[in-house]
């Protein structure tokens, strides 16, 4: 549904998006991840239509945003960042315009706002005016405004900013239900969520992509993907690391804590992605020395590992 | 056609929706009366003729229009909701259109309640009702000229203030350089076809016409094209802004 090629942006001398291509589904649910800065909203706001694009094509249900932005914007609903909203208004009054602009009028005006109302729990703030409301109603709103038209194409710029751990959660749920039939691209620095809710992430850095897949395909990036985690009393720490170093399968071994009677160690295998053969090989090694295991577990790897790991570059030549 | 009513509506609504609004009709209509009866001498004329109602409205305009006006875009900006309306689906234009349209009903709207002034020179005598019809239409007219000025500075700079001194000295222009106590001086010191070329910008020449009862097409023309040209530069700022 959304199709972006070789997309660029600069301002001035600054390039903010360099040379970004991705594909978007029907179904799919897409986060987009990257340090501030890294043109995550520049990047929306081109698909959206509000800024021109340097170069590059950004298709929208195969409308060429450039050349039939009406009917390419009349295919999305937006959330800009910070959730922009006519502060003049009330939350109906406002809902009311947005749907009205969009050709929603009479009796289907009032169900599309009832049905974002209640899917964005804003009830209780209805006939308030739009100034009054506190920060996370405001993103209600401003999300509300974006599905007043049950889009087919969803683009939101830090959809959970300012929300509350209840309202995140119930956030998240809504992207997950609406992205069975919708394709959602939202920009998050919140790295749960893309486990929680995304189909599919990319992390953009200094305009750069630098990595798409799916959550795990990313996780499994980490170094700590597939390394083993285990905890033994009444053992040495050094007795540990030189048993488990010489396990076949291990590449290294490192000491995470080392607080008697208990050691925990961390164990890398030597090749990532076999199905715990490590572990078998730690558990042999234990049964041998007659270690009393308390625990031990097998790490996934971690997002915000892999997040760190591809996009320190920047804090490093700043 | 449907979306610039949209817009004109909810810029309407933004107007009553704040005390702002009142007390703007309040002093316009306060400070016509005040320069009609006070310092025109409405009264001691003896004269069954609006003049001295209109022949204000160039310098009472020059405060009250880019007051009106000012928000239309700055406050966009400020309140970053430009984004939100522009990635709408509807044109730039119709948001433009709509937008100065709104106010522009405003300023129509505090010159209809002028109405009683009217009533009364006609209850006291046996004015020339198609000279103060022309009159009204050249007031409407110059409102949206200031207006449209006002809409350029506003997508100009996301400070209203700013907006509102710089509208308020391009307007001033526009009555200064067709000001006869100016012109004259300036003649002093150019040749005729200099002061001809400078009053041809000015709203003067075209409001006195109205003012005198006729609607003659060149004053028409000059009106609409100073509303239109710069709603044209208004556009291209905001696309630039965008870029
Ligand atoms: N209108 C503009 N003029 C000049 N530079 C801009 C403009 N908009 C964005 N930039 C620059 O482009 C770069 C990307 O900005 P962008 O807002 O897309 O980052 P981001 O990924 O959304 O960051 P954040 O996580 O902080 O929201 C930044 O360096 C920013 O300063
Ligand atoms: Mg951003």
């Amino acid at each position: 549904m959304i199709k972006v090629e070789n997309l660029s942006k600069s301002f001035g001398p600054k390039v903010a998006v360099n040379d970004v291509s991705f594909t978007l589904e029907r179904g799919e649910i897409l986060g987009f991840l990257g340090p501030n800065g890294a043109g995550k909203s520049t990047t929306m706001r081109m698909i959206t239509g509000y800024t021109p694009p340097t170069a590059g094509v950004i298709r929208v249900g195969g409308n060429d945003v450039t050349e039939k932005p009406i009917e390419a914007k009349r295919l999305m609903g937006y959330l800009p960042e910070s959730a922009p909203l006519y502060t003049d208004m009330t939350v109906e009054g406002f809902l009311g315009f947005c749907a009205e602009v969009r050709g929603i009028n009479g009796a289907d005006k009032a169900k599309a706002i009832d049905r974002a109302i209640e899917m964005c729990f804003l009830k209780s703030v209805r006939h308030q005016s739009v100034d009054t409301l506190s920060k996370g109603f405001r993103h209600r709103t401003g999300f509300a405004q974006a599905i007043i038209h049950d889009p087919d194409i969803l683009v939101m710029d830090e959809p959970t900013d300012g929300l509350d751990p209840n309202q995140k959660h119930e956030v998240r749920s809504l992207i997950r239900r609406m992205g069975q039939s919708k394709a959602i691209i939202f920009s998050t620095h919140i790295l749960e969520e893309v486990e929680a809710a995304c189909t599919r992430a990319i992390i953009i850095d200094q305009g750069k992509i630098v990595a798409n897949g799916t959550p795990d395909e990313l996780k499994a990036k980490s170094e700590l993907a597939d390394s083993y985690v285990v905890s033994i009393s009444g053992i040495e720490a050094s007795a540990v690391r030189d048993k488990l170093g010489s396990v076949i399968q291990a590449a290294k071994v490192t000491i995470v804590n080392d607080k008697a009677p208990t050691v925990v160690a961390r164990v890398f295998p030597k090749k990532a992605g076999t199905d715990g053969e490590l572990g078998q090989a730690i558990f042999a090694a234990a049964a041998q020395h007659n270690w009393k295991i308390n625990e031990i577990k097998k790490e996934e790897g971690r997002l915000d590992d892999v997040f760190r790991n591809i996009t320190l570059s920047d804090t490093k030549t700043q | 056609m449907k979306s610039i009513w949209t817009i004109t509506k909810r810029e309407l609504a933004g107007y009553f929706n704040s005390p702002v609004a009142y007390v703007f009709l309040v002093i316009f209509l306060l400070m016509t009366a005040a320069f009609t009866f006070l310092i025109g001498q409405f009264m001691d004329r003896n004269q069954a003729t609006l003049q001295p109602f209109f022949m204000w409205h160039p310098w009472i305009y020059l405060f009250l229009v880019p007051a009106v006006g000012m928000r239309l875009w700055s406050e966009e900006r400020r309140q970053g909701t430009m984004e939100l309306l522009l990635t709408l689906p509807i044109s730039l234009w119709h948001c433009i259109i709509g937008k100065f349209l709104a106010s522009w009903l405003f300023l129509t709207l505090a010159l209809v309640m002028t109405f009683p002034i009217w009533i009364t020179v006609n209850y006291l005598g046996d004015p020339d009702n198609s000279v103060i019809i022309a009159s009204y239409i050249g007031s409407f007219f110059l409102a949206g000229a200031y207006l449209s000025i006002t809409s350029m500075t506003s997508a100009f700079t996301r400070n209203q203030v700013i907006s509102f001194i710089l509208s308020v000295v391009i307007c001033l222009f526009l009555v200064l350089c067709g000001w006869p106590p100016v012109t004259d001086v300036v003649e002093t010191l150019a040749p005729r076809s200099v002061v001809e070329f400078v009053v041809a910008f000015s709203v003067m020449p075209g409001i006195e016409q109205f003012n005198n009862g006729q609607i003659d097409s060149r004053a028409v023309i000059y009106f609409l094209s100073v509303i239109g040209f710069p709603l044209f530069a208004t556009s291209i700022i905001i696309r630039g802004l965008r870029a």
